[in-house]
C-alpha cells in the first residue's frame, strides 16, 4: 500500500508551501513597481537637465501678476501663485459641493420619477435621462453658456423664476446670493449631466428591492410615498451607494471642465500657472495630487456611508 | 348588530392575468373568529384569492365587502382595509434594514400615529407572545426562519388587524421550525381571532380550522368542518387531493 499523502510532515517543501508562494507574489509585485517608478524617475531627472531646468516648488511664492474674475477669498495680482491656486481650490471645491448636493437631490427625483405610475411624469424623466447621458458633457456646458446665459437679458430687467430667482447676463440671482454666469453655467451643467446618471442608478436600486418589501409595507397600511422612503429606499441605498460614489468623483473631476467657459476652477488658475512659469512637471504633479485628495475623501466618506446602511446578517 | 355581520363577504369573484382566468367566480363569507383554512394544489388560485382581501391583487369582476367596507377601486377605502387586515406571507417579508423592534412598531407609528414609547411596549408584549423576547434588538438576517415567521405575525397583530391572512406560512420553513409558528397560530386561533389560512399543515387544520375549503382551477370545490372535509368528502376531487397528500 502506497501513500502518497503526508498529512502532518513538518518538511513541507518550500515551493509546495501555499503560505510561501503568497509571500512571493507580493514581494515580486512590490519589486515590480519599485524598478517602475525608479525607471520613471530617473528618465524624468535627465530629461529635466538636460533641458536646463531644476525642478523645485519654490516658484510658488513668485508673483502670480494675473487677475482671477471670481473670487471668493480675497486676492489680488500681486499675491504669490500659491495664493492664486488656493483661490482655484476654493472655486472648485463651491462648485463641486453644491453640484454633488444638487445633483443627488435631482438624481434621486428622477430616478423615482422613472418609475411613476404617471405614464407623462415617467416619459419625462425618461427624456431627461437619455437627453443629457447621451450628449457631451463639454457641449452641454457650451450650451448652457453660449445659447442660455449669455442670451440672458441685460441685469436691468432680469428674468424672474418663482419670484424669488433672477436670471440675467449677470448670472444668477437669489435672495442674498450672487452666482456669476460662468459658476451658474458649470453647476447647471455637471449637476444635470451627473443627475442623469445618478437617475438610472436610482431606478436600479429601486427595482432591486422585492416585490415583497412592497406589499409587506402595503398589507400594514403604509402609502406608498411612505413604503418608498422608510421600505424600499433605505434597502435601495445599498445597491445604489457605491455606483453613487463613483458619480461623485465623476462630477469632481468633470468640473475641471470650467476651462471651457472661464470660470477660474482649480484647473484653469493651475493651467494659467504653467504657462506664465513653465513649471508644467511641478503644476501637473501638485492638480493631480489636490484631485487625487478630494476625490480620496469622497471615497472615504461614501465608503463609510455605505458600511453604514449595510445589512447585519449575523 | 354590527359585529354579527360576516367579516368577509366575497361574492362571485373573477381575476385573469391577461388570458388566464385565475379565479373563476368565487365565493365565501367568513364570520367573526371564524378560522378558516384553504388548500388546493398550487396554481389553484388560492393564494390569489386571499390576496385580493387586502387588494395586494385587483379582481375584476365580482364583489368583495371586508368589514362592511367595499373593496374596488376607492384608494381611501383599500387604506382604510388594509389597517384592518394583517398579512403573514410564506416568505416573511421582514424589513432586513430594521431590528425585530423597529420592524414591529414602523406601522403602528407612521399608520396609526402612536408614540414611540406606546408602540414599543406592545411590540414588547407581542413579541413575548410569540416568545422571542430577546431577539428584539437583532436584525431579521440574523434569526432563524422560524423566529422570523413569528416576528411577521408579530408585526402583523401590531396594528390590531380584526382578521388576520396567511399565505402558506410554513411552506418556506425547515421542517423542525414548522411547530413554532403553528403553535402561535394555534395559540391566536384560541384567544378568538379571525383567520384565513392558505396552508397545507393537515394537523393544523384538524385542530383548530372551523371550516376548510378545497380550491381548484380558480373554483372552491369542496368546503365543510375538518370532520366532513377530511372524513366525508363530497367531490372526486377532494378525495383525489385528500389522497395525495394524507
Amino acid at each position: 500500500m502506497s501513500n502518497n499523502q503526508q498529512p502532518n510532515n513538518p518538511k513541507l517543501n518550500l515551493w509546495r508551501d501555499v503560505r510561501f508562494w503568497r509571500f512571493a507574489g507580493q514581494f515580486l509585485a512590490v519589486l515590480i513597481a519599485a524598478i517602475v517608478v525608479a525607471i520613471l524617475w530617473g528618465n524624468l531627472n535627465r530629461n529635466l537637465q538636460q533641458l536646463g531646468i531644476q525642478p523645485g516648488f519654490g516658484f510658488l511664492n513668485s508673483q502670480a501678476a494675473f487677475d482671477i474674475g471670481e473670487t471668493l477669498i480675497s486676492y489680488a495680482p500681486s499675491d504669490t501663485y500659491s495664493r492664486a491656486l488656493l483661490v482655484g481650490l476654493v472655486n472648485s471645491l463651491r462648485v463641486m459641493v453644491v453640484g454633488i448636493i444638487l445633483t443627488t437631490i435631482v438624481g434621486i427625483t428622477a430616478g423615482i420619477a422613472r418609475l411613476s405610475d404617471n405614464w407623462l411624469v415617467r416619459k419625462l424623466a425618461l427624456v431627461y435621462v437619455e437627453i443629457f447621458r447621451n450628449t457631451p458633457l463639454l457641449l452641454q456646458l457650451l450650451f448652457w453658456y453660449f445659447a442660455v446665459f449669455l442670451t440672458l437679458p441685460k441685469v436691468e430687467n432680469p428674468i424672474s423664476v418663482l419670484g424669488f430667482i433672477r436670471l440675467s447676463q449677470n448670472g444668477l440671482e437669489l435672495p442674498g446670493i450672487q452666482f456669476s454666469p460662468e459658476f451658474s453655467t458649470l453647476l447647471i451643467g455637471i449637476t444635470l449631466y451627473t443627475g442623469a446618471f445618478i437617475a438610472e442608478i436610482v431606478r436600479g436600486g429601486i427595482q432591486s428591492v422585492s416585490r415583497g418589501q412592497w406589499e409587506a409595507a402595503a398589507s400594514l397600511g403604509l402609502k406608498p410615498g411612505l413604503a418608498m422612503r422608510l421600505v424600499i429606499f433605505p434597502q435601495a441605498l445599498r445597491v445604489i451607494i457605491p455606483p453613487l460614489t463613483s458619480q461623485y468623483l465623476n462630477l469632481a473631476k468633470n468640473s475641471s471642465l470650467a476651462v471651457a467657459i472661464g470660470y477660474p476652477d482649480i484647473y484653469l488658475v493651475a493651467s494659467t500657472t504653467f504657462n506664465q512659469t513653465g513649471r508644467a512637471v511641478e503644476v501637473m504633479l501638485l492638480i493631480m495630487t489636490i484631485y487625487l485628495t478630494i476625490s480620496l475623501i469622497i471615497s472615504l466618506v461614501m465608503n463609510l456611508f455605505n458600511k453604514s446602511v449595510q445589512l447585519k446578517e449575523r | 348588530m354590527q359585529e354579527q355581520k360576516p367579516i368577509v363577504i366575497a361574492q362571485d369573484v373573477h381575476k385573469w392575468y391577461g388570458k388566464f382566468h385565475v379565479l373563476r367566480g368565487v365565493s365565501l363569507t367568513v364570520n367573526r373568529g371564524e378560522v378558516l383554512v384553504i388548500m388546493g394544489p398550487s396554481g389553484s388560485g388560492k393564494s390569489t384569492f386571499i390576496r385580493t382581501f387586502n387588494a395586494l391583487e385587483e379582481y375584476q369582476k365580482g364583489k368583495i365587502e371586508i368589514d362592511g367596507i367595499t373593496l374596488g377601486h376607492d384608494l381611501r377605502n383599500i387604506e382604510a382595509i388594509r389597517r384592518e387586515v394583517g398579512m403573514v406571507f410564506q416568505q416573511f417579508n421582514l424589513f432586513p434594514h430594521l431590528t425585530v423592534l423597529q420592524n414591529i412598531t414602523l406601522a403602528p407609528i407612521w399608520v396609526r400615529k402612536r408614540s414611540k414609547a406606546k408602540a414599543e411596549e406592545t411590540a414588547m408584549q407581542l413579541l413575548e407572545r410569540v416568545g422571542i423576547l430577546e431577539q428584539a434588538q437583532k436584525y431579521p438576517g440574523q434569526l432563524s426562519g422560524g423566529q422570523q415567521q413569528r416576528v411577521a405575525i408579530a408585526r402583523a397583530l401590531a396594528m390590531q388587524p380584526k382578521i388576520m391572512l396567511f399565505d402558506e406560512p410554513t411552506s418556506a420553513l425547515d421542517p423542525e421550525m414548522v411547530r413554532e409558528v403553528l403553535d402561535v397560530m394555534l395559540q391566536l386561533a384560541q384567544e378568538g381571532m379571525t383567520m384565513v389560512v392558505v396552508s397545507h399543515e393537515v394537523s393544523f387544520a384538524r385542530e383548530v380550522a372551523s371550516r376548510v375549503i378545497l380550491m381548484d382551477s380558480g373554483l372552491i370545490v369542496e368546503s365543510g368542518t375538518p370532520d366532513e372535509f377530511f372524513q366525508r368528502p363530497q367531490s372526486e376531487r377532494t378525495r383525489q387531493f385528500l389522497s395525495q397528500i394524507l
